[in-house]
């Protein structure tokens, strides 16, 4: 015989209680479904309806209040075609107040999860509350004079968010029909069933019929579709290891240093600065030499200052940090805007500031060129290839290599910077 | 130039390692919502994982990841204060359920929002709060490349084994700075391999654990035998209850999981130096400067040690044991508060031990070096 999905018929709730309802239906509905016990997966929400889960024989997962909607979301995107499972998500009013965003991202991207809404308008464990889907006028013990406000129609959320199907039932009767058409949905599926808390709902609200508070609230019974919608699972290209695709940087050069040393090149975003710190750092390796390498920018990449800083040793490099640097490369205003203290605080070293920029307080050797005379785009690279000749702490060579690793050679103007150098 | 010939030198950043290793040793999901200075974990975590998906919010992300870790994933997540912020309870729901999954916590300056592009090592004492109760929530730190490697691989055997969410600690400067690297070095890492109950014989009792502390798992995608999985106090079974001693049992349990099984993960560096009086004590990205620090100090004539703690917590009781060795103690931490301090010695810190913090800025080792000739 095959077993029941409920373990007893004697349900934990109050007498006339709507949860006890949807437990029996809901049950009934996937065993006509044909769905065995252990082909279930029942995620509870906290609320009165969680206490459901010792009585089910299918597996049970209860979480967190309002997240159970995402909880049963992960549980989906666990599962493969051939699990053949149904995850069911049974959450209250007051879940889905506080988990609303989990279920219309789940709608939104039509998981293959059936969500049952247990509205009885209001937070029936903690003592009556109005949640965010009490019907307007519905009284609870925090609005004696009726809920001033609309509640959420989650249905109508649900199903402009794109969910396959939603439905909104009274809690009356035999409601295993309609569970039964929402949990054979292909794609997102949300059943909101109405309620009236019989602790505090029907104590407040005597004599009002289940019926006319939901029409009063303009809460329309009912079933809304979106034709052809289901989740596809898209990802995107994976690559089988991280390291396999980075360019080696072998060394071919000899070392050309025998003292760390640190540089700040800094100019407007843009400008090519971050990508010529990489060649520096990649032309520095080359030469066999160790290198660290970071930028700075404001949060809005696309506009003001651009600043990296490299450390070149002939050790391995531990601290990275530069406060005052050996070496500052400046190739616009913004950049010296952004080095100007640090500049101001250097006592030696060398300083290559583009012509154009007011000289700034420095103990450093000045050296001023032009490097935006080759169009600000390739300033920064215009910049270390300079520093590379007047230096010679990495050479042009190694710059020019480190240009090919990257398969960048064809996109810098080189022979114009040559002769820009040249000039 | 005996190195001219070797083709394994590249220049990388620690995302790549933490992500690569990870995957290596078992994760198969990366769940996220973008955070700087996370992002680099992010991008590198869609590339490469088997399954990435991007949550809306971070309370999301770890749900998700729940979920999937109940169907037998080991998913990551990598993120910053203010997301880990909101994932706190769920964390708490993972670690009750016995979920595994690696949170990556990459920290930068706060309180709140903070300056999301400057790192700073001021979570610690947040990880020690996780969880109610005062559970102790396994966390591993790295503090050079070679642990991005290495601990990371450690963080997904750790959240296997122990069916815990683990947080790798980690900050901005060790995850976005790129250097020059040998990929030689790295030692290979073996899969965690993930046991599930085999009998079909027997009843399965989700939550009953035997002498190592950790319950059988088994994920809800198959049908032999039901689980009941619980965030709420639950006994063996899985079944919600209030208070009675079954229940009590396996709270305390959890407890008692992992701070003794993480005796099997305890890692630390002790560059011990004979007669040495002085001990340095670092981690996360303070360890690089506390390394050049000693190895200044020790140039100029000094004897000096240097710990490098990287299982945080629970913290183990051998840091300790090896501070009572020296005279002189000096914890270098990018925080204002000593925070490593406050775990060892709370508020009565003895008076060899004295504090190296900062604030917005890496420390340097001269730093270290002045507080240590002070």
């Amino acid at each position: 015989m095959t077993q029941s999905m409920l373990k007893t018929q004697s349900l934990p709730y109050c007498k006339g209680c709507g949860h006890d309802l949807i437990a029996k239906h809901s049950t009934k509905a996937l065993e006509e479904l044909g769905f065995a016990p252990l082909d279930v997966i029942m995620v509870t929400d906290i609320g009165c309806h969680g206490i459901i889960d010792k009585c089910m024989n299918t597996h049970t997962v209860h979480g967190l209040h309002g997240r159970s909607a995402a909880l049963g979301a992960g549980i989906f995107f666990g599962l493969e075609e051939h699990d053949n499972k149904k995850v069911v998500v049974f959450i209250g009013d007051g879940g889905a107040t506080i988990g609303l965003q989990h279920i219309m991202e789940a709608a939104r991207l039509n998981l293959d999860i059936t969500v049952v809404v247990h509205n009885n308008f209001l937070y029936g464990m903690t003592g009556g509350q109005t949640s965010g889907l009490t019907p307007h006028g519905f009284r609870t013990t925090t609005s004696f004079q009726g809920n001033p406000f609309d509640g959420y129609d989650i249905c109508k959320l649900t199903h402009t968010a794109g969910a396959r199907y939603v439905s909104r039932v009274l809690g009356i009767g035999d409601i295993s029909a309609d569970m039964k058409k929402a949990f054979d949905q292909k794609g997102f599926s949300l059943v909101e069933v109405m309620e009236i808390c019989p602790s505090y709902g029907v104590k407040l609200n005597p004599k009002r019929k289940l019926k006319e508070i939901v029409e009063s609230a303009g809460k329309e019974v009912g079933e809304w579709v979106n034709e052809d919608a289901a989740f596809k699972q898209q990802q995107g290209e994976k690559v089988e290891n991280l390291l396999d695709k980075i360019p080696r940087v072998p060394m071919s050069f000899d070392r050309s240093l025998n003292t760390s040393k640190s540089l700040v090149l800094s100019g407007s975003a843009g400008e090519g600065v971050q990508l010529a710190a990489n060649l520096l750092a990649k032309a520095a390796m080359l030469t066999g030499l160790h290198v660290t390498q970071k930028g700075s920018y404001p949060v809005t990449v696309g506009v003001g200052f651009s600043t990296a800083e490299v450390n070149l040793s002939p050790e391995d490099i531990h601290f990275h940090g530069i406060s005052v640097p050996d070496m500052v490369l400046i190739t616009s205003q913004d950049g010296l805007n952004h080095n100007k203290s640090r500049i101001s605080q250097m006592t030696s070293g060398k300083l290559f500031i583009d012509s154009s920029l007011e000289l700034p307080e420095t103990g450093a050797e000045v050296i001023r060129h032009d490097f935006r005379g080759v169009g600000a785009r390739n300033a920064a690279i215009h910049a270390i290839l300079y520093f590379a000749k007047e230096t010679g702490l990495v050479t042009q060579e190694a710059i020019y290599k480190a240009l090919d690793l990257e398969g960048k050679s064809d996109k810098i103007p080189l022979d114009k910077i040559k002769k820009a150098m040249a000039g | 130039m005996h190195e001219k010939n070797n083709t394994n030198r590249v220049l990388i950043d620690g995302s790549r390692l933490i992500i690569e290793s990870l995957a290596r040793s078992g994760a198969d999901a990366f769940i996220g919502y973008p955070i700087t200075p996370a992002n680099l974990l992010y991008l590198y975590g869609s590339q490469r994982m088997d399954l990435m998906l991007s949550a809306p919010d971070e309370i999301t992300t770890l749900q998700w990841m729940a979920g999937l870790s109940a169907t037998g994933k080991l998913p990551v997540t990598a993120t910053s204060f203010p997301g880990f912020a909101l994932m706190i309870e769920s964390v708490n729901m993972a670690y009750m359920m016995e979920l595994p999954m690696v949170i990556v916590l990459v920290q930068r300056l706060g309180p709140a929002t903070g300056t999301a592009t400057c790192g700073a090592q001021g979570d610690l004492l947040l990880l020690n709060g996780t969880m109610s109760g005062g559970h102790p929530l396994p966390v591993l730190a790295t503090s050079s490349f070679d642990d991005c490697w290495e601990m990371a691989a450690k963080a997904s055997e750790v959240a296997i084994k122990l069916r815990t969410p683990v947080v790798l600690l980690t900050s901005k400067e060790e995850v976005m700075t790129q250097k020059s690297f040998d990929l030689a070095k790295l030692d290979d890492i073996q899969q965690t391999e993930k046991k599930w109950y085999s009998k079909t014989c027997c009843e399965y009792k989700p939550y009953k654990a035997g002498k190592d502390l950790v319950p059988d798992f088994l994920p809800v995608n198959q049908g032999n035998h039901q689980v009941r999985i619980n965030a709420s106090t639950h006994d063996q079974d899985g079944i919600l209850q209030h208070s009675n001693k079954e229940a009590m049992d396996n709270t305390k349990r959890l407890e008692e999981k992992v701070r003794v099984r993480m005796d099997d993960y305890l890692f630390y560096d002790l560059d011990e130096e004979a007669k040495a009086e002085t001990l340095v004590i670092a981690y996360g990205i303070t360890a690089a400067a506390a390394r050049d620090a000693v190895a200044r100090m020790r140039a100029s004539g000094k004897n000096v040690s240097l710990l490098t703690p990287k299982t945080l917590l629970p913290l183990p009781g051998q840091y300790a044991e090896i501070i009572k060795n020296y005279k002189q103690v000096v914890i270098a931490e990018e925080s204002i508060n000593n925070q490593l301090g406050s775990l060892l010695f709370g508020q009565q810190m003895p008076g060899n031990i004295t504090f190296v913090g900062k604030m917005g800025k890496m420390i340097a080792p001269e730093e270290i070096i002045k507080e240590v000739r002070s």
